[in-house]
């Protein structure tokens, strides 16, 4: 039994003595999801609280059957991923024209996150940027593939089930998304500066027209 | 694994250190405190998201925190002011206006507790109600020493305003936040006069009449307060008021007293 098992079988038998747990072993994934997802680290935290508040409540209305048989995993974020677009929604509506890509390829990185990765070098802390910088070009319904499946590191099941998509589509924005990072990557390192929208056109035949804070399209999730 | 797929793993981050504790909170499974002004000095007050759960006099830290984990089960930290939605409620609350909504947490307390304490939150600022009329009127009309009892386990005073239930022979009574003087010094800041009504009580003085309705109050009634003192017929109990032709007042709703009835 894993631990996540073991965990719902507890939250079954006892939601707010075993809750604490939850907290403690699910806060830095959502916590990451939400912030690939928006960037910004105190949207993100804020999310991430309402993700945990929303499972609490969820769980209290459910008998102790379902909630064993939850697979938190996914579960904790399918709810993650459906308040991420949400906020991404009321934050289009309040500031329309503000775009968060741009500002992220100009260097706009959350502001307290390299205090978080004390150990990190140098290096890796530059190719992060990059990486952020290039995931903030995907497009949303890719870009939350890929964060769930090589951010998060969920399965292609759990992705699937996190996002209410089919597992082949999941296999097929994965490998895409994997794709068009390495292409976006190579060009940013050859031209020596992030890469910018459209100059990977041939690519994107099939994804929707880039406008990354409207085309969000997360998953039908909490049925 | 490929290098990006590497540099993707690489991006996982802790969450902030603020975050845990902000959810056990807003669900009830932690408590937060800091520190308000009110009539009696500086006060402690606890809260979580599904309401307030305990305020005590804010001397030492440490022993208002055990106190409050001792009662609750829960841990509990010190925030840097209260949230000003609840600031704003306790301060209008304090200062007399009844609509000002604030939520309650009392798990852990029985029906009969709640009852007390919900029933001591009808009593307007600058009233008073002795015991027994909160025995009364729960239904309960014999429990009057377990509704002392029930006030003294008041886990939010000031808030619930145990400080405006006295001692059915008129006496001020007991006060679970500090003493006796405490709940003098709130009922004098409420617009009450404590050595007065117990002078008056003193002297056999239970209720008050007015001979131009034919009401009879508590002493402390708004109705019996607007009479003016040629009309001002006192009584020693309720069944010589009714004796007199008097009717009980519908507001604060005069009951007979064990012991002060005759």
């Amino acid at each position: 039994m894993d631990t996540d098992t073991a965990l719902a079988a507890r939250l079954a038998r006892d939601l707010e003595a075993a809750f604490p747990t939850l907290v403690e072993d699910h806060q830095d994934r959502l916590f990451t999801i939400a912030l690939r997802l928006l960037g910004d680290s105190r949207d993100a935290e804020e999310v991430a609280q309402d993700a945990l508040v929303r499972a609490f409540r969820a769980i209290a209305g459910y008998s102790p059957d379902r909630t064993a048989a939850l697979r938190l995993r996914p579960w904790l974020a399918a709810i993650t991923v459906n308040l991420a677009r949400n906020k991404r929604r009321r934050h289009d509506d309040r500031h329309p024209a503000v775009q968060l890509e741009p500002m992220l390829a100009e260097g706009f990185e959350p502001a307290d996150e390299s205090g978080t990765e004390p150990a990190m070098l140098a290096a890796g802390r530059e190719a992060n940027a990059a990486m952020t910088a290039t995931l903030g070009q995907l497009p949303s319904a890719i870009r939350v593939a890929i964060v769930l499946r090589h951010v998060d590191g969920l399965s292609v099941a759990e992705t699937a089930e996190a996002l209410g998509r089919p597992e082949g589509t999941i296999k097929a924005q994965v490998a895409r998304g994997l794709e068009r990072l390495r292409l976006l990557l190579a060009e940013a390192d050859s031209a020596g500066s992030p890469p910018r929208r459209g100059a990977t056109a041939g690519s994107s035949a099939h994804t929707p027209p880039s406008n990354p804070g409207r085309a969000f399209a997360a998953a039908e999730v909490l049925s | 694994m490929t290098a990006i797929e590497a540099t993707l793993t690489g991006l996982r981050t802790q969450a902030p250190a603020t975050l845990a504790t902000a959810v056990l909170v807003r669900v009830g499974l932690a408590d937060r405190y800091a520190v308000t002004e009110t009539p009696l000095g500086p006060t402690f007050v606890a809260w979580n998201g599904r309401g307030v759960s305990w305020v005590g006099t804010a001397g030492d830290p440490a022993a208002f925190e055990a106190s409050a984990s001792a009662h609750t089960g829960r841990p509990i930290s010190r925030a840097d002011a209260l949230p000003p939605p609840l600031a704003r409620a306790i301060s209008r609350r304090l200062s007399g206006d009844r609509r000002a909504k604030i939520a309650l947490d009392l798990r852990g307390s029985t029906a009969f507790e709640t009852a007390v304490w919900l029933k001591a939150l009808e009593i307007p600022r600058g009233e008073v109600r002795p015991y027994g009329w909160i025995a009364a009127e729960i239904g309960r009309p014999k429990a009057v020493r377990a509704v002392g009892t029930a006030l003294a386990h008041n886990p939010v005073p000031l808030v619930v305003p145990c400080h405006r239930v006295v001692r059915s022979d008129g006496t001020i009574g007991q006060y679970s936040l500090g003493g006796p003087q405490n709940k003098r010094r709130i009922l004098a800041a409420e617009g009450l006069d404590p050595d007065g009504l117990e002078a008056e009580a003193a002297a056999g003085v239970r209720y008050i009449g007015s001979d131009t309705t034919h009401i009879v109050c508590h002493p402390t009634c708004r109705d019996a307060k607007r009479v003016t003192a040629r009309h001002r017929i006192p009584f020693a109990s309720l069944r010589a008021a009714v004796a007199s032709g008097y009717r009980a007042c519908k507001h604060c709703r005069p009951v007979s007293l064990a012991g002060a009835a005759a």
